[in-house]
C-alpha cells in the first residue's frame, strides 16, 4: 500500500468516481515528492459532502473545513505560508452552490490555490438532490416533477471571474486526468477543473461520459475568446452532446498572495514600538 | 475650573467628531484626563449629530448631559439640547446660522463664522476651527496648543486653519480659565484602537473583518500599522470567509483576529462552530449594536450577551471578556488572544459601539503587565497526533509544513489523528475534552481579576462592559458599592461570590430590555433584586444612572 494512505476504511460505494480522483492525487504526490518537491508543504482542503471524505484517506496535512467553505479557509492557508501547494477538494453542491462566492472571490483575487470539484451534479451524501449543475431530465427525490430551474455553467462563471487555470477533467481518462491535475498544481495563480465524477448510486453518467467526451486542444490558452467558445459550447442541460474536457484557459498574473507580507519567522517583542504608536495619539 | 464638558453639535458629515477630538486633545494637552461620547445617525451627510467632550482631573468614562460650553454649529445644536444648557452655559454659536431670540443673551457668543471664513479664504469646512478659536478664548487657553495640534494630527492647510482659529480667538470674550494642570498628557483613543493595541501587544500576525460599525476603526488602524507591524489584514467577500479565513490561519500557527458587530457575527457562527470542534483558536470582537436585524446602525445596545454565550451549535467551550475602558480593553484584548490559543478555543471581546467609538484618555500604566504568551506546543517526539488526549484537554500544537509529520484537523468529530470518527466513544471523549479544557480555563482565571468591585456598600450595582464607567462615578455619589463582570464566560462563580459578601441589595444596569447579565446570574445561582435597563440606542448619562438608581432604591 502506498504510504500515502491513512488506515482509516474508505467510506465511499464500490465504482465511486471520487476513488480515481484520489489515486491520481496520490499519484501526483508521487510525481512531486520524485522531484523533489517536500510533501509537508502541501495541505488539502475539503468540503462537506462524500467528496470531502478524501483527506481522511490521504497521509499528508488537511483540513476538512465545512459545506462550501473549503476555499476561504484555503486562502488563509496559502497566505500564512506562500511555500505551500493548497489543494482543495469540493463538491459541487458544496462550491458551486453554497460556496459560490468564495470561488469567484478566489478567481479574483488570483490566489494560488487549486481547487478540485468533484462535479457529480448531485447531492449524494444528502441523497439525491438538484445541484446548480444537475441535467434536466434528473428526477430527484426533492423534485419528482422535474427540474424548476436550469443548471448554469461554472466555468463561464470562473472564466469571467479572473481564474487564470480553467479546465474540465474526467477522472476515467486516467492520464490525461493526472496531467491536468499536475499542472493544475503546478500553476502559479487560482486553478480549477471541473471534475466529472460519477455517483454511481445517484447520477450514474458513466455510460454517457465514456460516449461523449471529447478531448480538446487549444493551441492559444491565453485567447479568452477561444476558451469562453470552449468552455460555452456544454451547458450542463444534458450530457447527451459532446462534452469537452482538457485544459481551456491558462494566463499568468499576479498572484494575490504576492500583495502579503511575509510573516517573520520568529515574532518581535513590541513593546517599543508599541509605546512610540501610543505617541501618535497624544 | 477643574471640570468641564463641552458639547458641539451640527450636521453629521461635516466634521463634528473632528472637531471634538481636537477639543479632546486640547483637553488632554492641559493634563485633564477625558472622555468624549459621539452621537451620530446612519448618514454619510446631513442629520443631526454631536459630541460631548467631558474633562476631569481623574479618570473618566461618562458623559453628562449637563454642559458648561455648547458649540453650535447649527440650530439644531440648541433646539435638540436646551435640556443640556444650566444656566451658566456658555453657548458660541455661527450667528448667520443660528436664531438665539428669546434665549438669555448673557451667556451666548456669536461668531460670524462665514464672514470670517470669507475674510481669512478658508473653505466652507474649516468653521470648526473658528469655533475651537473661539472656545479657547472662552475658556483661556493659548492657542500654541492648538496650532501644535493642527500640525501633528491635522497638518493639511494648517496655518490657514490657525489664520480662521485666530479670528474666531479675537472675536471671543473670555469666561473663565481652565487651569493647565501638572499630570502627564494622555494618549486620547478609542475603544477599538485600545482593542488593536491590546492584540498587537499579544502578538497578532493578521486581522480579517468585513467593514461593519462599530468596529471598523480596527479595520482601519491594522490597515495602516500592516507594513510595520508585519501584519496581514484582510477584507473579504463576507463575514463567512472572514471567519473560515480566521480558522484557517488558525490551522497554521497565525495569531489573528476577526472583528464585526450582530449581523455580521450571524454569518460568522457557522464557522465558530467549526472552530469549537476542531479546537481552533479564533478571537471575534463583536461590538455590539442596536438591533434586531439592522436596527440603528450607529447607535449603542448591550443586546447580545445571549447571543454570544450560546453562538455556534453543538456544545464547546468559549472565553467571553468584556471590557469597561480603554485600559480593559488593551489589556483584556489581549488576554482573550492569549488564551484563545492556550486553549485552542473560540475568545469574544464584547464590546458595543459605546466603548468602540467613544474616546478615551489612555493611561497604559493603569493596565497590567500584557505580554504574548505562548500554547503548548508539541515536543516533536514519536508521531504527530493533533487531538492526542492530555490530563487538561489540550493537546499541544504543532503547525505544517512539518517534515515527516502531518497535522490534520477536521470539522468532524475525530480521532486523535484528526480523522473522522462517528464511534460513541470517541464521540463523547471528544465532548468531554472541552468540558475539561472549560474547567481549567476557569480555575486558572481564578487568579486573575474576572469580578471588579469598587467602593464599599451594602446596596450594589453590578455592570459589565462600556457602562463601568457611568456606574463607578453613579456608585460613588450615592455612597453604593460596584461589582463589574469582566469575565462572562466562563462564568466566574467564586469571584462573583467574593465580591457579594456583605450585599443586602444587587441592582444591575445593562443596556439592553431583558436584563440579560441578570439572567446569566440567576443561571448560575445567583438573584438580581433590581434591574435598570436602557435600549434607546444611547449610553447612560451620568444623569440618566443617578435617576434610575434613585427609582430603584425607593
Amino acid at each position: 500500500m502506498s504510504q500515502l494512505k491513512t488506515t482509516a476504511p474508505v467510506a465511499w460505494c464500490p465504482g465511486c468516481g471520487n476513488f480515481e480522483i484520489m489515486n491520481s492525487f496520490i499519484a501526483v504526490l508521487e510525481d512531486m515528492r520524485n522531484e523533489g518537491f517536500p510533501l509537508e508543504n502541501i495541505i488539502m482542503v475539503s468540503g462537506i459532502g462524500n467528496h470531502g471524505k478524501i483527506v481522511d484517506y490521504v497521509q499528508i496535512n488537511s483540513f476538512n473545513s465545512i459545506h462550501g467553505r473549503a476555499i476561504p479557509t484555503a486562502e488563509a492557508i496559502k497566505l500564512a505560508n506562500p511555500d505551500t501547494k493548497v489543494v482543495c477538494f469540493v463538491g459541487d453542491g458544496d462550491t458551486y452552490a453554497e460556496g459560490l462566492e468564495h470561488l469567484l472571490f478566489a478567481a479574483k483575487r488570483n490566489i494560488d490555490i487549486t481547487v478540485v470539484v468533484h462535479n457529480n451534479r448531485t447531492y449524494a451524501l444528502a441523497t439525491a438532490q438538484f445541484t446548480p449543475t444537475t441535467q434536466q431530465a434528473y428526477k430527484a427525490s426533492t423534485m419528482p416533477y422535474g427540474a424548476k430551474e436550469s443548471p448554469f455553467n461554472p466555468l463561464e462563471l470562473l472564466l469571467v471571474s479572473g481564474a487564470t487555470f480553467i479546465a474540465r477533467g474526467y477522472p476515467v481518462k486516467k492520464e490525461h486526468f493526472r496531467k491536468l491535475l499536475k499542472d493544475a498544481i503546478a500553476h502559479r495563480g487560482f486553478s480549477c477543473i471541473d471534475t466529472l465524477q460519477v455517483c454511481v448510486t445517484f447520477n450514474n453518467l458513466y455510460e454517457t461520459y465514456n460516449k461523449h467526451v471529447v478531448e480538446v486542444e487549444i493551441d492559444d490558452l491565453t485567447n479568452f475568446e477561444e476558451a469562453l467558445r470552449v468552455i460555452s459550447s456544454w451547458d450542463y442541460r444534458t450530457s447527451e452532446v459532446p462534452i469537452p474536457i482538457g485544459k481551456f484557459f491558462e494566463v499568468n498574473r499576479p498572484g494575490y498572495e504576492d500583495k502579503f507580507t511575509r510573516f517573520p519567522p520568529v515574532p518581535e517583542d513590541r513593546t517599543v514600538e508599541l509605546l512610540q504608536l501610543l505617541d501618535r495619539f497624544i | 475650573m477643574q471640570q468641564i464638558s463641552v458639547l458641539a453639535g451640527g450636521k453629521t458629515g461635516y466634521g463634528i467628531d473632528s472637531a471634538g477630538l481636537i477639543i479632546s486633545r486640547l483637553f488632554s494637552r492641559l493634563g485633564y484626563q477625558v472622555y468624549m461620547n459621539n452621537d451620530y445617525p446612519s448618514q454619510i451627510r446631513g442629520g443631526h449629530q454631536f459630541v460631548i467632550v467631558r474633562a476631569a482631573t481623574h479618570k473618566i468614562a461618562a458623559h453628562s448631559d449637563q454642559v458648561d460650553v455648547v458649540l453650535a454649529f447649527n440650530q439644531d445644536a440648541l433646539d435638540l439640547h436646551q435640556s443640556s444648557l444650566k444656566d451658566n452655559t456658555l453657548v458660541i454659536y455661527d450667528s448667520a446660522k443660528v436664531q438665539v431670540d428669546g434665549l438669555p443673551q448673557s451667556a451666548f457668543q456669536g461668531l460670524d463664522v462665514g464672514g470670517i471664513l470669507k475674510a481669512e479664504n478658508g473653505s466652507p469646512d474649516m468653521d470648526r476651527y473658528c469655533m475651537i478659536g473661539g472656545l479657547c478664548r472662552a475658556l483661556n487657553i493659548d492657542l500654541g496648543l492648538l496650532e501644535e495640534l493642527l500640525r501633528k494630527h491635522d497638518a493639511k492647510l494648517w496655518e490657514q486653519k490657525m489664520k480662521v482659529a485666530r479670528q474666531g480667538y479675537a472675536r471671543t470674550q473670555q469666561v473663565t480659565t481652565l487651569e493647565q494642570l501638572l499630570q502627564p498628557v494622555l494618549p486620547v483613543l478609542n475603544g477599538c484602537q485600545a482593542i488593536g493595541l491590546g492584540l498587537l501587544k499579544a502578538g497578532l500576525q493578521a486581522y480579517v473583518a468585513y467593514p461593519m460599525t462599530p468596529v471598523s476603526p480596527i479595520l482601519e488602524l491594522f490597515a495602516c500599522l500592516e507594513p510595520e507591524f508585519e501584519l496581514q489584514v484582510v477584507l473579504p467577500e463576507s463575514e463567512i470567509a472572514v471567519m473560515l479565513m480566521a480558522t484557517g490561519y488558525a490551522y497554521m500557527g497565525v495569531k489573528n483576529a476577526v472583528g464585526t458587530s450582530g449581523g455580521g457575527f450571524s454569518l460568522m457562527v457557522e464557522g465558530l462552530s467549526l472552530a469549537g470542534q476542531a479546537e481552533l483558536p479564533v478571537v471575534v470582537v463583536l461590538g455590539q449594536r442596536s438591533g434586531p436585524s439592522t436596527g440603528m446602525p450607529t447607535y449603542t445596545a448591550q443586546a447580545d450577551l445571549g447571543f454570544v454565550l450560546t453562538a455556534g451549535h453543538g456544545e464547546f467551550p468559549r472565553l467571553i471578556v468584556a471590557p469597561g475602558d480603554a485600559e480593559e480593553a488593551y489589556y483584556w484584548s489581549g488576554v482573550a488572544l492569549n488564551k484563545a490559543w492556550q486553549y485552542q478555543l473560540p475568545a469574544f471581546i464584547l464590546a458595543d459601539k459605546t466603548l468602540c467609538l467613544n474616546h478615551y484618555s489612555f493611561d497604559i500604566k493603569q493596565a497590567p503587565e500584557l505580554h504574548e504568551e505562548q500554547p503548548v506546543l508539541w515536543d516533536g517526539k514519536d508521531q504527530y497526533r493533533r487531538y492526542r488526549q492530555t490530563d487538561n484537554g489540550i493537546s499541544p500544537l504543532a503547525f505544517p509544513p512539518l517534515a515527516g509529520q502531518v497535522v490534520k484537523t477536521n470539522s468532524y468529530v475525530h480521532d486523535e489523528f484528526g480523522i473522522i470518527s462517528e464511534e460513541p466513544a470517541v464521540a463523547k471523549a471528544a465532548t468531554d475534552k472541552g468540558l475539561l479544557k472549560e474547567r481549567y480555563l476557569a480555575e486558572e482565571l481564578q487568579a486573575w481579576e474576572t469580578v471588579k468591585v469598587y467602593h464599599e456598600g451594602v446596596c450594589a450595582l453590578l455592570c459589565w462592559g462600556s457602562n463601568k464607567g457611568v456606574c463607578l462615578e453613579i456608585a460613588q455619589q450615592l455612597g453604593l458599592k460596584l461589582i463589574q463582570l469582566v469575565v462572562l464566560a466562563p462564568f466566574p462563580t467564586q469571584a462573583l461570590r467574593d465580591a457579594l459578601q456583605g450585599v443586602e441589595q444587587l441592582i444591575s444596569v445593562e443596556g439592553n430590555a431583558k436584563g440579560q447579565l441578570a439572567i446569566l446570574l440567576q443561571q448560575h445561582g445567583f438573584q438580581v433584586d433590581k434591574q435598570i435597563h436602557k435600549y434607546d440606542g444611547r449610553p447612560f448619562s451620568l444623569e440618566d444612572l443617578a435617576n434610575a438608581v434613585w427609582e430603584a432604591l425607593k
